[in-house]
Order: structure tokens, then sequence, then C-alpha cells
């Protein structure tokens, strides 16, 4: 067997083996699951269009399961005002979003004075938002009252679960 | 869009769910490319040494093949949402160790004195085993938690296993490490699944007694150190591997099993105090072991002075001296940059061991800096889905466990390739998926079954809430 031909597969070898490593790494970049977090600010624009058409479906999807009663005034974000997470949004999208410190809750808490499964908000039959409180240490408040059963969220009510506050917006 | 003017200072973003896909066809593709790298090298290996393409190509590809495939096949049945990397990982590792094994057999010099001819072909029926085993793993283990109920009965089955080579008559030295115990023709080495069995009681073990570990502490200068009564099982942990060193005379085994163990008390109880103690410990242990045991002694002395070493067992000196380390530098110094290619280096003049302990030194020399590298990446890689798997994992135990196996594995691959490298004192232990040797493949199979099995676990989509009755819209019956 020519030099050269064995030269060219020791070569063509490692990089072979380093295509494999850098395939595999691929991967785990694109395994990277559990909550997108979308940036926005920076390139506010290019992300609108996306964020509009988002926001656009879910009422209609909401208005169908409520049979067709489309609501007024249906929030379509849920905004973290105090705390940590200032700034962060959640588009609402008839899912149900937990906070807590544990890392699977959509809203992840970094706070001591939160539980890891603190309060769940979700819609009920009517498209209508809801907060429970998951039985948390240190309770969960909508405006300055603490909750003890279920409770629907007017716009704008501020939900305070330790340092962080959120509201729901529309 | 408010949230954005209002707190201009603040960082801005959304989120959303996104559900797990199961990535069970990029596992898939992965797994061809796994097996396809091992059969170029192969073929590369053929054309080096006979100048042609081996004549075992296409059964060795499709024996390879086979058993990948069947693998694949079982975690799509049985863990649908693994993760797709360990696996592949794995069998890139394996492929690779049987063309070296295979180009090692290819030496006279090697068939010369009875290590190498036929070490290949069982190879691949231990690397057979070891899938077999990791099949069953996945069949029978439905649920790592089951594991959790076997805390003291592993713990008793982890020191059977340390101890059996001490047992007369069943185990034998090795040339000076008593870690092999022989049945019959077959000689197994238990400490590589004491690993295993040892995680799970560390697992089981500190999810229980984390709390006191962790809680009840007091600071001292930044450090938080634990109550005398609570540094109970560490100095257990401790004497116990201080026994192996001196009994069994491995410094390997000694360092798997009490590092294994810090790093799970790192990880139960987020105290740094404990990876000081465990230093500490293992450092004074290790030095007064190295003072007086003779066998742990002299290979201190091979780490220190590798070429000394060499000259005294070059000259005949009396007494164990053993020229491989040196061997195996001078391996990795020709190998160079880009390595000599494969089949073209020496690293057989290491001879003794040249396939299991030292078979790194043929990476290096035959694929260079660069290869090892890629190697060693490799393990990296598997190491980082073991973790990633603990960080996934939703339970205490499953997380323990799966931390518990990718250190012991990151350990293992540490010790060894720190050891021929000269490093650190070289150990009787061998790089897991490469190196020859039965218990090895089939221990480290097993080990990749059970870390499977937590990353589907925990990978997978939560369940749907179920309904509730009373939301069920009401249905009007009118006469």
């Amino acid at each position: 067997m020519s030099e050269l031909t064995l030269t060219v597969m020791r070569l063509g070898f490692l990089a072979v083996l380093w295509l494999f490593v850098i395939v595999a790494v691929q991967v785990i970049r694109s395994d990277l699951f559990g909550t997108r977090v979308t940036q926005r600010g920076a390139r506010r624009d290019a992300g609108r269009p996306q964020q509009a058409a988002r926001q656009a479906a879910p009422p209609q999807q909401r208005g169908q399961q409520a049979g067709g009663r489309q609501r007024r005034n249906a929030p379509t974000k849920l905004v973290v005002t105090e705390g940590t997470l200032t700034g962060t949004t959640v588009a609402l999208q008839g899912q149900t979003i937990t906070l807590g410190r544990a890392h699977d809750s959509t809203i992840v808490l970094d706070d001591d004075y939160a539980s890891s499964r603190h309060a769940r908000i979700y819609p009920d039959r009517d498209g209508q938002w809801i907060v429970e409180d998951l039985g948390s240490t240190n309770g969960t408040y909508l405006d300055r009252s603490r909750l003890t059963t279920p409770t629907p969220i007017p716009l704008g009510a501020p939900i305070r679960i330790g340092k962080t506050v959120i509201e729901l917006r529309k | 869009m408010s949230s954005t003017t209002n707190s201009p200072t603040h960082h801005t973003s959304t989120i959303g769910a996104i559900g797990a896909p199961s990535r069970r066809n990029t596992e898939l593709a992965l797994l061809i490319f796994a097996v396809a790298i091992p059969v170029f090298a192969y073929a590369n290996v053929g054309l080096a040494i006979d100048n042609r393409v081996p004549s075992g190509l296409l059964s060795y590809g499709l024996g390879l093949g086979l058993l990948a495939g069947v693998a694949h096949l079982v975690v799509r049945k049985f863990a649908p949402y693994a993760d797709p990397l360990l696996l592949p990982l794995a069998t890139l590792l394996n492929g690779l160790g049987l063309v070296v094994i295979w180009r090692l057999d290819q030496s006279k010099l090697l068939q010369a004195i009875g290590q190498a001819g036929d070490k290949a072909p069982n190879q691949l029926m231990y690397t057979a085993m070891g899938i077999a085993l990791f099949v069953v793993a996945l069949i029978f283990l439905k649920d790592h938690r089951v594991l959790q109920r076997y805390t003291y009965i592993s713990m008793v089955a982890a020191l059977v296993l340390l101890l059996l080579p001490l047992v007369p008559g069943l185990g034998l030295p090795v040339y000076g490490a008593k870690i092999w115990i022989h049945v019959g023709s077959f000689s197994i080495q238990p400490g590589e699944f004491a690993k295993i069995v040892l995680a799970v009681f560390f697992a089981g073990y500190l999810m229980v007694k984390r709390d006191a570990l962790a809680l009840a502490s007091r600071r001292f200068m930044g450090l938080y150190l634990p109550r005398g009564r609570d540094l109970g099982p560490i100095l257990v942990v401790w004497v116990i591997s201080i026994l192996i060193l001196v009994f069994e005379t491995d410094l390997g085994t000694s360092l798997l099993f009490f590092g294994m163990f810090v790093i799970m008390l790192y990880v139960a109880t987020e105290r740094t105090s404990w990876i000081v103690f465990g230093l500490l410990m293992s450092a004074v242990g290790a030095v007064g072991v190295a003072s007086f045991e003779p066998h742990v002694h002299q290979r201190v002395q091979a780490w220190l002075n590798p070429m000394n070493e060499y000259k005294l067992s070059r000259s005949g000196a009396p007494g164990m001296h053993s020229e491989q380390l040196q061997q195996a530098l001078w391996a990795f110094g020709s190998g160079g940059t880009l390595g000599s290619g494969l089949g073209q280096g020496h690293s057989d003049l290491i001879r003794f061991a040249a396939n299991s302990d030292f078979i790194l030194a043929t990476f290096g020399e035959e694929l260079g800096l660069a290869g090892i590298m890629a190697i060693l990446l490799i393990y990296g890689l598997i190491v980082e889905r073991g973790v990633r798997t603990a960080l996934a994992a939703r339970d205490p135990f499953g997380k323990l466990l799966a931390i518990g196996l990718s250190g012991a594995f990151a350990l293992q691959v540490f010790v060894v390739s720190g050891g021929v490298m000269g490093l650190i004192p070289l150990t009787g232990m061998t790089m897991p998926f490469l190196a020859y040797g039965g218990s090895s493949v089939i221990a480290n199979w097993a080990l990749i079954g059970v870390l499977i099995r937590i990353s589907d676990t925990a990978r997978r989509p939560a369940p749907a809430p179920a309904s509730n009755p009373d939301a069920e819209m009401t249905q009007v019956v009118r006469p």
C-alpha cells in the first residue's frame, strides 16, 4: 500500500473521529429542551411578527374550547414585575403554568421563600384564568389577601410569591 | 411589550414549554456512524499491515452492527425517551477497542509471549455478553427506583464483591494486585461490578441521610464542619478503601471506591467541606500506605522514575521492575500530534498488557494527540450525559445514582489514563470499553444500561393530568 494512501487514511480517520465528536456535541446542543427562552429586546423587530402570530392564535383556540364564547379582556401574557425574573413574560396559550423552585416548573423561582411546587395558574372552562396555591409554606397572595381556594385572577392584579410578583396582562 | 418599555434595564424573555422529543432516530443515525468508524479503522489496519482489506471485515462489521442494532431496538421498545448519545458513544469506544485489540493480535511480538493472537474474537464475545446484560437490565429494570429497595443488600453484595479476591484459593494475585478471582477457567475482576452495586448503596443511603449530613454543621473559616458523629460514614468508607489498598494492593479500586463516595456525598449535601475532607483523607491514606506497603511503594517509585525503572528492568536487577510505563511514554511520544497511523506503530513493544491496561498507549501512538483527545472527549461526553441525566432526574435516588455511576466512570477513565500517561501511579484497572477484558466490558455495558434507564425516566414527558369528572360537560336530557 502506497505511503500516500496510508497518510490519507490516517488523516481521514482522525477527521472522521472528530466529525463524530462534533456531531455528538451538535446533538447535545439540539437536545436542550425544557423551556424555550426567546430573548427579545436586542432583535425585537425580528421577533415581533412571530410573537404577534403566537399571541393571536390562542384566544381563538380558547374560544372554541369554551363553546364559541369569546371573552373580552382575556389576558394574553403573564408578566413578572418584581423579583429576580423581572421582565420575563410567558404567553398564555391555554396551558397550565406552574410556579415554584422545582426545575420543571414553567417559571422556576430562585427564591428562598418559595416552595418547590408553589402555585399554578390555569384556565377554567370559560377561559378565565385561575390561580391556585399548591399548599406552599409561605403562601400565595392575590393583591393583599392570602389564597385559600383557587381564585380567578383579575387583569393586572399582582400575585405575590415570596419576592416575586407576577400579573396577567392583555 | 409593555414589560420591555417599563423595565429596560432588566432582561426580557419569553418562556414556552417544549415537549421532549424521543430522539430515537437521532440515536440510530449516530449509531450507524459509530459502527462505520471502527469498520473504517479495521480496513485501515488491514491495509497498513497486510496491504489488503482484511477478510474478516464483513463479519466484524456485521457483528458489531448486529449488536448495536439489537441494543438500539431494545432501547426503542423499552426506553423510548432515553438519551440518544449514550448508546452510540459506548458503541464507538467498544468498536475502536475491538479494532486495536485485533491490530495487536497481528503483532508477532505479542503472539510470541502469548499475549495476543485470538483476543479480538474473545472481546467480541464479551461485547455480546455485555450487550446481553444491557438488554436484560433495560427489560427487567422497569423503574430504577426499584433498586432503592435493595440499599443494604447492595452494601453487603458490594463488600462481598470487593473482598472476594482476598478469599484464599479464589483470589489470585496477578502481578502484585489482588483484584482477580478465578472460577474454573474464567477470571473475573469483581471490582468492576462492585462499582455499580456500590453506587446503588450510596444513592439509597445518602438519600435518607443527606439532611442530617448537610444541615447539622458549624461554620468555621468559610467551611461547614460536619458534626463528629456525622463523620462516621465517611470514616468507615475511608477505612474500607484503605484496607483494600493494603490487602489488595490496588490503588485504582481504592481510589474509585472512595472517590465515588465523596462525589456522591458532595452532590447529596452541597457541602464543599466534604470534598476538602475527602481529598485530605485520601492523601493521608495514599501516602501512608505507599510508605509501608512494598507493592504500592514500588508502583510509586515506577511512577516517579519510569526511566530508572526501565533500566533496572533491562539490567535484570532483582525485584519486580516494569519497563511498561516508560515504553508507554515512548509510545505516546512517538505518536506525536497526528500519530503514526493505525497498524503502523510499535506499541507492541510494551509487551505485557499492551492490549488491556496499556491499550491507550497504542491509541496514543497510532492516532496521536488528536486521536487521544477525541477519545477522551468521547469519554467526557458519556460522563456529561450521565450528569445531564442526573440533573434531569426528578427523584433524588435517581439523581444520586446517575451521578454516582457517571462519577465512577469518570474516575476510572482518569485513574487509567492518568496512570498510563504518568500523571498518577499506575493501577490495575482497565479503560472502560477500549481495553481487553470481559469483566470491564460487561460491567460497563450494564452501567450504560442503568444510565439509559434513568435517563428514560427523567426525559419522559409528564403524563397528562387526569380529567376531572366534575368538569365534564353536563348533558341535558329533554323528554
